[in-house]
């Protein structure tokens, strides 16, 4: 038979709405039918006992009393819910209290209005969408998200370029952003190590590796695996690059990607080799055209480019000051040493695309007729076509001197090349002949330049001092081996990209950022001490297509 | 077309910018423009006799027993069921009324009027707690205490308030959001703001100290003595934000117990209705949801306004509603930015730092996000006659914002 209990708190005030709340919690009890928690006014004297909960002691409670009355199955059943009341107005579930999760970027940015990133994991149908809103709002994006259309790709990562803003992505697994790892990233030491990568896997590894050998990263900037295809042309390798260069934190850079296309790597090189630090180049599976050349530094692999960073980090790296701005116009190489026309042009090509040449390793750079030139050219003099009934060009400087007239006089040309090589054998004075053509010619055109590569030795029958010395006084640049040349000629004419758009400008710190999907993300921004909010983010308007093509029209 | 964007901006601003001062109290027949004797304003969208809940029927028939139209419930449902009643939404005639809303030609009613617009809104007194007509009691008691307060406090309050300058009631609110009110669920603190301002005004106009003392106490002891003028104002402020070209802000939300009705700035006069939710809430001793009306009531014009629910974080005494505990409360309110246009400029939450209330649905946020509004409410017995049974939170199916995007894209050529 059910029993009816109660107890009066004389004086104790509780708002109703705590009072319905104690009520609910009162009947889910064990045995409990029915419970009141009310102020004893007349009023809920009334529904009480309308509900059968009145009992002789609750009818005598004052207006001001706090009345609590359990309806059980037994004495002991309603007793016990009366010894709980205490406990359960303490009560909080722990499902609840929790911090606010936005439904869009909009109500995130208004909370964490300092929020400079995003990031977002959503299904990649709807990702370019929230990127866009993103940038639209003035963040940089982090989009992990992949199956984003290549369309869409180059055109966000064109609004970055305008707008100064990162598009780090689609399909971007790992940044690191002032000492914060976005994504899958490990956590490495700060440092003077700038990082931009289209491998995620190959960041982590060399960020990884290079914290393991006690260096540290500044910033590793993702880019999304297919930033060095030709149609993305590196938009966000060039705008990191741009970033770090620029980063008075930064000391030593490190480029990281599967093998990029030929013309975007040469652009990279090009502007890499502008960018005024060491810059180590870790494209795996490319062939770099020499260990170093001027300030870049190509690794044979991802431990190989952690092993360089550091090493040029604590080396102090030097950067060589001849990489001063660069030249218009073409160059002619006019070689008469075959081997070092095939080892010029092998790094030139790295830089300068394309390199014609009649020992071109690459059909498509053939010369067309060794006997013309065709933009960038270098011609090997020594061969068969150049020789029948003549001199060799190592002993007859005659061919060299009528082919340097026709280049100077070729109004597209910006630098004309030659090798002079010395020794038992060759011509007993080469400078004596070249030296004043090509005083001449700079006399005639005054932005032409000259670089001499001159291989030899101090013991050489020509004087070698001499030699230099000659060619110097009549305005070439003289230098000593293929790979200062090549590092010399590709800063000289490689004019790398101009930077083109808004420079990003400083990542703020602390870093605040808006997680827009997997929520994993959000609590590794967290638990890295970053500020952050999370997007619980669904499907715009939950995936009905009418509604959502509407609302898409009311967006323009 | 139209710039939305701009649209809603300017929707919005009339809204925050209005400023609804409560001018006078007098016979609804009076004032407001196109009542007449057998009209029963109603809450909610319009509806028809025989889809009324339980409450709304029951209020009906309390309005033409008061009225004097009929002389119980069987003569009045007689009456209604010759056609001798006409119904329309209070929402038609500038006007707005707590739960079942029922307002005929001769009951008191407030009068707002927005000083920045020039335009009016109504609403009837509050009958406080327990067995009232807005939950669809009709019974002697019910009625014996309306015709008091249509013979007795209305014309008292009509006096006082005849010779001041009205109460502002933006300003007013302002004040109790500060002091845990909401404006819709909670209105203590603004009830006893109110009653203090009539005080004075009262007092010098009563003629007999037992009237004075009853109305008095009447309007102090009923926490939600203030309520009807809010809503009236809100009505005011809605109003103003109605009809901008171009705009997707809502400026009406209204429940009659059976449909759940929204109407758009810029969508002219059209309601988009659909059936209303069940109230998630918490009840009175011995009623459980079993018991419980379907949604019901003008009060919703709160939340259109930018307080109620979309105010909660500043309301901390009723956080339960919301599940208990104070930081739920804040994210009720935060939740409610991201449907919102603009945060009030008049109406601000301490604990947010001062952030403005979020103000002005915009029902593309809505469908976008599939977030819809957060409403505090009153629960109705779902019987005509039982009076409030709890109270909790409710939202608009949305089905009637997807439907007002749909023709807003029709009229609009998208």
């Amino acid at each position: 038979m059910s029993v009816t209990k109660s107890e009066i708190r004389p004086g104790a005030y509780f708002d109703s709405v705590v009072l319905m709340q104690l009520q609910r919690s009162l009947v889910a009890l064990d045995g409990v039918e029915d419970a009141g928690v009310v102020m004893a006014t007349p009023a809920n004297l009334e529904l009480l006992a309308d509900s059968d909960l009145l009992t002789g002691e609750g009818k005598a409670a004052n207006p001001d009393d706090l009345l609590i009355v359990v309806r059980a199955d037994n004495a002991k059943a309603a007793e016990a819910a009366l010894a709980q009341v205490d406990e359960l107005m303490k009560q909080r579930r722990s499902s609840i209290g929790q911090e606010y999760r936005a439904r869009s970027l909009a109500g995130a940015a208004k909370s964490l209005p300092e929020a400079e990133w995003t990031l977002i994991s959503v299904p990649g149908r709807y990702a370019a969408d929230v990127a866009q809103e993103a940038m639209d709002s003035g963040k940089h994006v982090f989009l992990y998200s992949d199956n984003v259309s290549l369309e869409d790709e180059i055109k966000l990562k064109q609004q970055g370029v305008e707008k100064g803003l990162l598009v780090m992505g689609p399909d971007c697994g790992t940044a690191i952003i002032n000492g914060i790892g976005l994504g899958f990233a490990n956590r490495v030491r700060r440092g003077d190590i700038g990082l931009v990568g289209a491998s995620g896997t190959g960041l982590q590894a060399i960020t990884a590796g290079i914290h393991n050998l006690g260096g540290g990263v500044s910033q590793a900037i993702g880019t999304g695996g297919r930033d060095l295809k030709s149609e993305v042309a590196a938009s966000t390798m060039l705008q990191g690059l741009a970033y770090l260069e620029a980063d008075p934190a930064t000391k030593v850079i490190v480029l990281v990607s599967k093998p990029p296309a030929a013309e975007v790597a040469t652009r990279l090189l090009q502007t890499a080799r502008h960018a005024g630090k060491p810059v180590v180049v870790a494209f795996i599976g490319y062939a770099p055209p020499a260990p170093a050349i001027g300030n870049l530094y190509f690794a044979a692999g991802m431990d190989d480019a952690a092993r360089l960073a550091v090493e040029l980090s604590q080396g102090g790296a030097k950067v060589d000051s001849k990489a001063a701005a660069p030249i218009q116009g073409y160059l002619r190489g006019l070689f008469s040493g075959g081997t070092l026309a095939s080892e010029t042009l092998l790094g030139l090509q790295a830089f300068l695309s394309p390199v014609f040449s009649n020992v071109a390793m690459r059909k498509e750079q053939e010369l067309a007729d060794p006997l013309t030139s065709q933009a960038h050219t270098i011609v090997d003099l020594g061969e068969d076509v150049f020789t029948v009934g003549r001199l060799h060009p190592m002993m007859d400087n005659d061919l060299r001197l009528r082919r340097m007239q026709e280049e100077a006089e070729d109004k597209e040309v910006g630098l004309i090349l030659l090798d002079v090589v010395l020794g038992e054998g060759a011509h007993a004075d080469p400078a004596k002949e070249l030296a004043p053509a090509i005083a001449k010619h700079k006399k005639a055109h005054k932005d032409l330049e000259f670089v001499a590569l001159v291989v030899g030795t101090d013991e050489d029958p020509q004087n070698l001092d001499e030699q230099v010395s000659a060619f110097e006084k009549a305005g070439a640049v003289v230098l000593r081996s293929v790979a200062e040349t090549v590092a010399y000629v590709a800063a000289r004419l490689a004019a790398g990209l101009p930077a083109a758009g808004q420079p990003v400008a400083a990542f703020s710190e602390p870093l605040a950022a808006i997680n827009v999907g997997v929520e994993s993300f959000y609590e590794s921004l967290k638990a890295q001490g970053a500020a952050a909010m999370q997007v619980d983010w669904r499907p715009p308007a939950g995936g009905n297509e009418e509604l959502a093509s509407i609302l898409a029209k009311m967006r323009t | 077309m139209a710039d939305i964007q701009q649209a809603n901006q300017q929707a919005v601003e009339r809204m925050m910018e209005a400023r609804p001062i409560l001018k006078g109290v007098a016979v609804a027949k009076d004032v407001i423009p196109g009542m007449k004797d057998n009209l029963i304003m109603h809450a909610g969208p319009p509806i028809e006799w025989e889809r009324m809940s339980g409450p709304m029927r029951g209020a009906v028939i309390g309005g033409l027993i008061c009225e004097g139209l009929a002389k119980d419930a069987k003569s009045a449902e007689a009456m209604v069921k010759a056609g001798e009643v006409e119904f329309a939404p209070c929402h038609h005639h500038q006007s707005v009324g707590p739960m079942a809303g029922v307002t005929t030609a001769s009951m008191m009613v407030y009068i707002l009027e927005n000083e920045t617009h020039g335009n009016q809104a109504y609403s009837n007194l509050n009958e406080g707690y327990g067995k009232v007509l807005r939950y669809g009691a009709y019974s002697d008691e019910v009625i014996t205490k309306l015709k008091w307060m249509n013979d007795v406090m209305g014309p008292m309050l009509a006096a006082a308030l005849e010779g001041s300058d009205g109460i502002d009631i933006r300003a007013l609110l302002s004040e109790s959001l500060h002091m845990g009110d909401e404006g819709h669920n909670r209105n203590k603190a603004g009830s006893i703001l109110y009653t203090a301002k009539l005080a004075p005004l009262i007092a010098r106009v009563a003629k007999d100290e037992a009237e004075e003392a009853e109305v008095l106490k009447f309007l102090g002891d009923n926490a939600l003595s203030v309520l009807n003028p809010v809503m009236a104002a809100c009505k005011a402020m809605a109003d103003a934000a109605h009809g901008v070209e171009g705009s997707t802000v809502v400026t009406t939300m209204a429940r009659n117990g059976t449909d759940f009705g929204i109407r758009v700035s810029g969508l002219d006069d059209a309601w988009f209705t659909a059936p209303v939710e069940q109230p998630d809430g918490l009840y009175f001793p011995g009623y459980t949801s079993e018991d419980a009306s379907g949604d019901i009531g003008d009060s919703t014009i709160t939340e259109t306004a930018g307080i109620g629910g979309y105010a909660m974080a500043t309301a901390p005494a009723i956080v339960q509603f919301v599940s208990g505990t104070a930081q739920d409360a804040l994210n009720a309110t935060l939740e409610m930015y991201e449907i919102t246009v603009a945060e009030h400029s008049h109406f601000t939450i301490p604990n947010l730092e001062f952030r403005g209330t979020p103000t002005g649905t915009d029902i593309r946020k809505v469908v976008e996000l599939g977030l819809l509004p957060r409403i505090n409410t009153g629960i109705a017995h779902k019987e005509a006659g039982v009076g409030q049974v709890g109270a909790g939170l409710v939202r608009p199916p949305m089905k009637i914002f997807e439907d007002a995007l749909l023709a807003y894209a029709k009229k609009y050529d998208l």
